[in-house]
């Protein structure tokens, strides 16, 4: 049937791709690419897109503030409400999102984001609450941090909790502040030594040395594991800890780690354990039965609150038995029948506790509990169990369907959780890199994954598909990355090279964005000097 | 399970594809015994209409500030209108389930949106350049702290006794566990309180707060000048960004970094968090700054775009000499809080500044006419302290059981102290109306007789 018939016939493309004026359209946008000025070239100090009630009895600022009272224009630039609209909405489609398509960055793990979690956040029971009103009006947050912690800590065995860390590197921070607090408490002052695989990413290193320790580095095996006999040639008496990843950043089960347990703790140091990748094994695997002392989770990873767009994270940690008694304020108590948080020293019961300290005002990314519970009460455990099998069979169909294409850094025969690591080796000769490889993707339509990550292995390229992906999803990657495998070997690397031409703006100029760093829009005329 | 597309049949093909019968035989790895054969303790799976009910009823267990009959706690945390639209802009997809703009082709969006909220901070501030967001304003203070330790290289800090409790908190954890050197300063409830004196040869900064903790104004000019003379840096915190509506900026004053909680725009009270730190500087510090910063380059086409920048300082390249560990931003909140700072521009933030200071005025005036109630801070924007005639923990809880949240206890946050016990912090914003001053003056004065 013809759906066109009462309209013009839709014919085949007979003109030129250039529009009705030549190379360049007339507005600077091309189809759905529109240019968006930046908003300071758009709006002026005069316009608002809010409207307020006018003063009854107008205070004189100036009088009541007097030195103090601001005297010059801020400069800032105000917009109408259909204008922010525009701008905003224009500016978002010039981004991708999981919502767009497969977003396969390892170690990032990029699932569905359920919109049911956004609507209960937004409950006003839960988002319209203030973190200090009296713990007497809020006892549904408080049950609700209750379970969360319930949760949690019933996945990993493991007997405590500081849910509020602001982020993953922020809960690695707070882990090995509960080590290095225990350290002082029992008066093991001279430990000033933190183990770190190479395979390790940057904030493990980073955590370490913010708070005064050295960093030794433990070599990985060619398959990015880390041995019980390496954890041993590095251990001395100056070993506070050692903080290893698992599943690590290769995407590979840690095989010997509770034999690396059993020896860290032989020698009187504590397991940190980084869990970015808890998302392989939830449900499957419990952290505590591996011999953890301590491991953060990243809500907005396993439990899919949203990046964002860089954030906001949330990460709490779980601790084991003798690492509890230093989980920072405010922790969750119960007596009886009421929960509360434990604010400072003067709420605390008992003196069983010495909480190292405080990680943030109030008590952590609140909104992303209620995200995150409500992720994980419509899972299930079984969902959640389901979620962590498929996670690890699609990462390992993908590894299985390209393995004779890519160069698997690690074999063909090595499994992988749920992301599976490859080298630039199948590009050699080519004069393809991985970073090419990774923009030609995105002028097929997709994000690429993450590259030259983890740095053991050259040229890496993780690939971390996760649960979210269908199986059709997962069989038009695969036939994508074979076609530009294809086209690499067959020496069309100059296509590679000049890529992506497909986006609003083609390769960016990186190296003279931090030569001359311009931070900020200024007026014109106006320029800053470091 | 709905969230999950893979069948039981894709499940079959794909696991013959990669030619395992089971698909524990992918948890190989594991050591032997550890993996689970049971499912974890915990209840099964549910449709949404059950997670929603079972959400839903611990909601209603909360009083929302929506709900009471009168809303005046602050402390750090501002009930602020937000505009419809924002919350919608930040729900779409692109913003909300992009990444960090690791591949800025794809990213422009977020990029030209931090650009943007980059340069609304500084404006605000009165710095030369801000970053694109810290978790929130305690943590920015404790990274203000360790970046002037290193531009400075000396190791002493000094902090006001009148930043907000929790932020000195969280600088205390900092600066012990990475070995810095702190002073403390007593709390000063009228904001009378003398920094200079302290300043000497190793200080590396001074931190303080405004409007402080308990509401005071400050012109920290003269404290900027004393740091300076010794070549120690001034932080200045402001935990009330609507404040710098009507207040001088602490750039004019001569502050050398600024940090600051944005939750007042955009974010809403959420228990806490998630907010969105903000941290400015000069342009001569940036190569010490913590935190993601988004630069403006131009493509092979000499077009405009921006890209991540200076990643050099970051941990992801320089690991153990990063200049922080912080990873993330507060990528969504930043957006909110540009959203809403772009809907309001300069005239409707002047006008949403003299809104707040006028409620506070008036709440400020009423409350000091009860007996038994003192207004201790002299100079104030939209919040100040009361001394009351009774413990102000059982005032808060006496009102709370009229659903008037009245403010904050001071010994809520400072339990040693025994001079605040009678101390309650009041916060009044544009939301709040002329009949729950009222009612709030009026339950006041009863539970005080």
């Amino acid at each position: 049937m013809n759906m066109n018939r009462r309209g013009r016939q839709t014919q085949p493309n007979q003109g030129s791709r250039t529009n009705m004026g030549g190379d360049e359209p007339h507005s600077g946008n091309r189809g759905l690419q529109i240019e968006e000025p930046l908003l300071f070239e758009l709006g002026d100090r005069q316009t608002t897109g809010i409207d307020f009630p006018a003063l009854e009895d107008q205070h004189d600022i100036e009088t009541r503030f007097g030195d103090l009272a601001r005297s010059e224009p801020i400069g800032l630039a105000g917009l109408s409400e259909p204008e922010t609209m525009r701008h905003y909405v224009r500016l978002s489609q010039k981004n991708y999102s999981i919502d767009t398509g497969i977003y396969p960055l390892g170690s990032c793990t990029m699932k569905h984001n359920p919109r049911l979690n956004e609507k209960m956040a937004r409950l006003p029971g839960m988002m319209d609450i203030h973190p200090l009103q009296p713990q007497s009006t809020v006892s549904g947050a408080i049950e609700l941090m209750e379970e969360l912690a319930h949760w949690l800590m019933e996945l990993t065995n493991m007997q405590a909790i500081a849910l509020s860390p602001k982020a993953g590197a922020h809960g690695e921070l707070c882990g090995m502040m509960a080590i290095k607090a225990a350290h002082e408490h029992a008066g093991d002052l001279h430990r000033n030594i933190v183990l770190v695989p190479d395979s390790a990413h940057g904030t493990n290193p980073a955590t370490a040395a913010l708070i005064g320790y050295k960093v030794r580095s433990v070599p990985a095996q060619s398959d990015g594991t880390v041995t019980a006999n390496s954890v041993k040639a590095a251990l001395d008496e100056n070993v506070a800890a050692i903080m290893l990843t698992n599943p690590n950043t290769g995407g590979v089960f840690e095989r010997e780690i509770v034999e690396i347990a059993a020896l860290i703790h032989e020698a009187g140091a504590y397991f940190y354990c980084d869990g970015a990748n808890f998302n392989a094994i939830a449900g499957k695997v419990r952290p505590g039965d591996l011999g953890v002392d301590a491991m953060h989770f990243n809500l907005h990873k396993t439990f899919s609150t949203p990046h964002g767009g860089g954030g906001p994270g949330s990460g709490p940690v779980v601790l084991s038995e003798r690492l509890a008694p230093f989980a920072p304020y405010p922790f969750l108590q119960r007596d009886g029948e009421v929960a509360r948080l434990v604010e400072n020293s003067v709420d605390q019961a008992g003196d069983d506790h010495h909480p190292f300290g405080r990680m943030t005002a109030f008590h952590g990314q609140w909104g992303m509990y209620t995200r995150a519970l409500t992720y994980m009460r419509s899972h299930g455990g079984d969902g959640l169990r389901q979620a962590s099998e498929d996670a690890v069979l699609n990462a390992n169909y993908l590894r299985a369907s390209l393995s004779e294409y890519m160069s698997l850094a690690f074999g063909e025969d090595h499994i992988c959780m749920h992301e599976v690591l490859f080298d630039d080796g199948f590009l050699k000769g080519t004069g393809v890199t991985t970073l090419d490889f990774a923009k030609a993707m995105i002028d097929e339509g997709f994000h690429p994954m993450t590259v030259y990550f983890p740095l053991i292995v050259h040229g890496a390229m993780l690939v971390e598909p996760t649960e979210s992906e269908s199986k059709a999803s997962l069989d038009q990657f695969i036939e994508v990355m074979i076609a530009l495998t294809k086209r690499a070997k067959e020496g069309q690397s100059a296509d590679f090279a000049s890529a992506p031409l497909f986006t609003p703006r083609g390769r960016l100029d990186e190296t003279g964005a931090a030569r001359r760093p311009i931070l900020r829009w200024l007026p014109k005329k106006e320029t800053l000097t470091e | 399970m709905r969230y999950l597309p893979l069948s039981d049949n894709d499940r079959q093909q794909m696991l013959a594809k990669v030619g395992v019968a089971d698909i524990n035989e992918l948890f190989a790895d594991v050591p032997s015994g550890k993996l689970l054969k049971e499912l974890p303790n915990l209840p099964l799976m549910a449709g949404e209409m059950a997670v929603e009910q079972h959400m839903s009823a611990l909601a209603a267990r909360n009083l929302s500030a929506g709900e009471a009959r009168g809303f005046f706690v602050g402390a750090g945390a501002y009930r602020h209108h937000v505009p419809a639209t924002v919350d919608h802009l930040i729900q779409r997809s692109e913003f909300l389930t992009a990444y960090t703009p690791y591949q800025p082709e794809i990213s422009q969006g977020t990029l030209q949106v931090l650009f943007e909220f980059q340069t609304q901070v500084a404006l605000l501030t009165g710095m030369e350049v801000a970053n694109a967001s810290m978790y929130d304003g305690s943590t920015a203070t404790a990274e203000a702290v360790l970046m002037a330790r290193r531009v400075t290289r000396r190791k002493k800090a000094i902090v006001s006794g009148n930043l907000h409790p929790h932020y000195r908190d969280v600088v205390k954890n900092m600066e012990h566990f990475s070995g810095g050197n702190l002073l403390l300063c007593d709390p000063v409830f009228d904001g009378d309180e003398d920094l200079i004196a302290q300043i000497d040869e190793e200080t590396a900064c001074i931190v303080v707060q405004t409007p402080d903790f308990y509401g005071n104004l400050h012109n920290y000019a003269r404290l900027a000048q004393a740091a300076h003379a010794k070549k120690a840096l001034l932080i200045v915190v402001v935990t009330e960004i609507v404040s710098l509506g009507a207040l001088k900026s602490p750039g004019e004053i001569g502050a050398d970094i600024v940090v600051a909680e944005g939750q007042s725009l955009g974010c809403g009270l959420d228990f806490g968090g998630p907010y969105v730190g903000l941290f400015a500087t000069r342009q001569k510090y940036i190569r010490q700054m913590p935190g993601r910063l988004c630069g403006q380059t131009v493509d092979g086409s000499s077009k405009r775009g921006f890209v991540l920048t200076l990643s050099t300082r970051e941990q992801h390249i320089r690991r153990e000499k990063a200049t922080s560990n912080i990873c993330t931003n507060s990528g969504l909140m930043a957006l909110a809080f540009s959203i809403h700072m772009t809907l309001l521009g300069e005239k409707g933030l002047r006008g949403l500044a003299e809104l707040n200071h006028a409620a506070a005025a008036q709440l400020a005036e009423k409350l000091a006419q009860i007996k038994g109630v003192e207004l201790v801070t002299k100079r104030f924007f939209n919040e100040f302290t009361l001394r009351l005639s009774k413990p102000a923990s059982e005032v808060v809880e006496a009102l709370a059981e009229q659903k008037i949240l009245a403010g904050v206890q001071v010994s809520r946050l400072l339990p040693e102290n025994e001079d605040g016990q009678n101390l309650l912090v009041v916060a009044a914003t544009e939301m709040v109306t002329q009949e729950q001053s009222n009612l709030f003056a009026n339950l006041l004065k009863e539970v005080l007789a």
